[in-house]
């Protein structure tokens, strides 16, 4: 996308919260203090209704738009959906963005310092759960005014936050967005996940998570990575990316070097993603995401939107998901239907995959704005003052 | 009243919708009526429809819509979930109409149906003399021509509502955009027909 409707140069703020009182999490155990990394676009506007929580997957972070330096490679994971004009448009919207709980990239997580110990949590750290993401970004909403978000978004893991914030705060959002997202994570999913974290475990370095003072465990977390990177494509899109070409030779090298352009992309993507995350974190989160799981005891849905059927809804999934299929979402959509809530649904046409929702910008933009649209005349959003947006005096 | 711009048989449809209605749209389209009723009577409205493009345009519109096919998606809805539901111009273009027809009624207080009828005089000229299947009325859409439809007349829908115990409350007839009353020989005159069903 072009600079011009960019967020431009955006710093990442941190709040600390339960110093005193620690959270409780799910599992039982307790956490605190807590810090979370969060970064905020737009302004808010004067009676703060105009919030937009935009929750992240599993490697994303809390920079989702603009950039954090003037020579920054790549602006935020989500910079094509928000900033002027664009989906979450930043001139109509206080958007917000925080890196989960477990996260390895300034909240609270296992790379950070337990004040106990004064050394790296490791595996000392409790096992958090989508419940307890949420939970503590409930914390920041409040630290930041807001009585009740106008809008919850996001996709993938995003989209698990999302139905937890609908289903544990119905008062607290107006509208929620779940995006190629489930209600619980299927059992192929956590076979993936589990492929990961084994992945983790067999690479010696990995030291049952006590790795911070030396070498780190970056060829278990590079083949997770690249386990990941599939299922996050389509069979189709690997043909039209890769198909069959090879890597920068000419013939079969008949050795155990790169041979196809699929295996050179899965190589650097793993090795790039050891740059920038940390492998306990890769083990916390995706558990988090395996015990995810939002029916009822008697494993029904209906029972978790039974005092969420005031929310506004917009279900997207796309067609070639095979990770999050749209079965998944329409499972949800049932669900809804069936408690009386105001669901909208798009199974959005794509040979993407997973990945799709993050690159079908065209539609998504158009979806995602006619829906926020009718939000802010549903709901009377006026623009935060000094805002270049017309209409209202 | 008469809507703006709405196609005759929207236009029946709008008027027997009494105000606050819970309505469900089968095959809402681009969900201009059920923005129109949104905006006229102020209705709870929700839309089904299964062209993707068309689901944005209902989007666009304000409207509450699934994508899906109705066959599936009406299975959600909890009995006497709305007031009315709306199946327009959809009928012909089912797999099981049957089906569709019980599960509004299931889910609705009542049904109401639109569709043109081949049974009318021009239709059934148009075969004898030229042995070429007719478009239905004000419909140009050639036999080949996707969605494929299945033609019916008014005397074929009569005749499957009462094989399905099916009550039909009130029959508007259509010649264009008139009115027509009901005689021996409606099925001749009327190109469109809208049923409000219990």
């Amino acid at each position: 996308m072009n600079n011009l409707s960019s967020v431009g140069l955006i710093t990442t703020q941190y709040f600390t919260f339960a110093k005193d009182q620690p959270l409780a999490l799910e599992s039982g155990e307790t956490l605190g203090p807590i810090t979370l990394a969060y970064e905020t676009y737009g302004q808010l506007n004067a009676d703060h209704s105009n919030a937009i929580l935009i929750c992240h997957a599993l490697s994303g972070n809390a920079h989702a738009a603009g950039f954090n330096a003037p020579d920054e490679q790549a602006p935020g994971w989500w910079d094509d959906c928000i900033g002027p004009g664009k989906a979450f448009d930043t001139d109509k919207f206080f958007v917000i963005c925080s890196n989960v709980i477990g996260g390895c990239k300034g909240s609270t997580g296992p790379m950070s310092i337990n004040p106990q110990t004064g050394k790296p949590f490791g595996l000392s750290f409790p096992v958090v759960t989508i419940s307890d993401m949420v939970r503590a970004q409930t914390h920041l909403i409040d630290h930041l005014g807001i009585a009740k978000l106008l809008a919850v978004a996001g996709g993938s893991m995003g989209g698990m936050q999302v139905l937890e914030w609908a289903a544990a705060y119905p008062d607290r959002v107006r509208a929620a967005l779940p995006i190629a997202t489930t209600a619980r994570h299927s059992p192929m999913l956590i076979a993936f996940d589990e492929v990961g974290r084994q992945s983790i475990y067999a690479d010696p370095n990995w030291n049952r998570g006590d790795y911070y003072d030396g070498p780190r465990p970056n060829a278990g977390l590079a083949v997770a990575r690249m386990i990941g990177h599939i299922t996050y494509l389509s069979e189709a899109s690997m043909h039209v990316k890769f198909g069959r070409r090879l890597q920068e030779r000419a013939r079969f090298g008949y050795d155990f070097e790169t041979d196809f352009a699929v295996e050179g992309y899965l190589r650097y993507k793993g090795n790039r993603f050891t740059e920038r995350f940390d492998a306990n974190s890769y083990l916390y989160v995706t558990k988090a995401m395996d015990y995810f799981d939002l029916s009822d005891e008697r494993g029904s849905l209906i029972g978790a939107f039974a005092k969420s059927t005031d929310l506004i809804y917009l279900v997207v999934s796309f067609t070639s998901d095979w990770l999050y299929p749209p079965y998944h979402s329409k499972e949800l959509v049932s669900a809804l239907s069936a408690v009386g809530a105001d669901v909208s649904y798009l199974n959005i046409q794509s040979t993407w995959g997973h990945d799709a929702f993050l690159l079908e910008v065209e539609t998504m933009t158009a979806l995602l704005s006619s829906f926020l649209d009718r939000l802010v005349k549903r709901f009377e959003v006026r623009p935060p003052s000094g805002a270049p947006s017309g209409g209202t005096p | 009243m008469s809507g703006a711009g709405l196609r005759a048989d929207l236009d029946v449809i709008a008027n027997l919708i009494e105000p606050g209605e819970k309505v469900l749209d089968l095959g809402c389209g681009d969900g201009s009526l059920l923005r129109y009723l949104i905006d006229t009577k102020r209705i709870v409205g929700r839309g089904v429809e299964i062209a993707e493009a068309k689901v944005l345009a209902c989007v666009r519109h304000g409207v509450t819509v699934r994508q899906g096919d109705l066959h599936e998606e009406l299975r959600d809805y909890l009995d006497g979930s709305f007031d009315t539901v709306i199946l327009s111009y959809t009928l012909p273009y089912l797999n099981d109409p049957a089906l569709i027809v019980t599960n509004m009624l299931r889910v609705g207080r009542r049904a109401l149906v639109s569709f043109p009828n081949w049974g009318h005089w021009r239709c059934r000229l148009t075969l004898l003399l030229t042995g070429r299947m007719p478009p239905a009325p004000g419909v140009p859409q050639a036999w080949d021509e996707p969605p494929r439809a299945r033609g019916l007349t008014i005397a074929d829908f009569t005749t499957f509502c009462a094989a399905h115990q099916v009550r039909i409350a009130t029959a508007t007839y259509l010649q264009g955009s008139q009115r027509i009353p009901d005689r021996f020989d409606t099925n001749l005159r009327a190109t469109w027909a809208v049923f409000e069903l219990r």
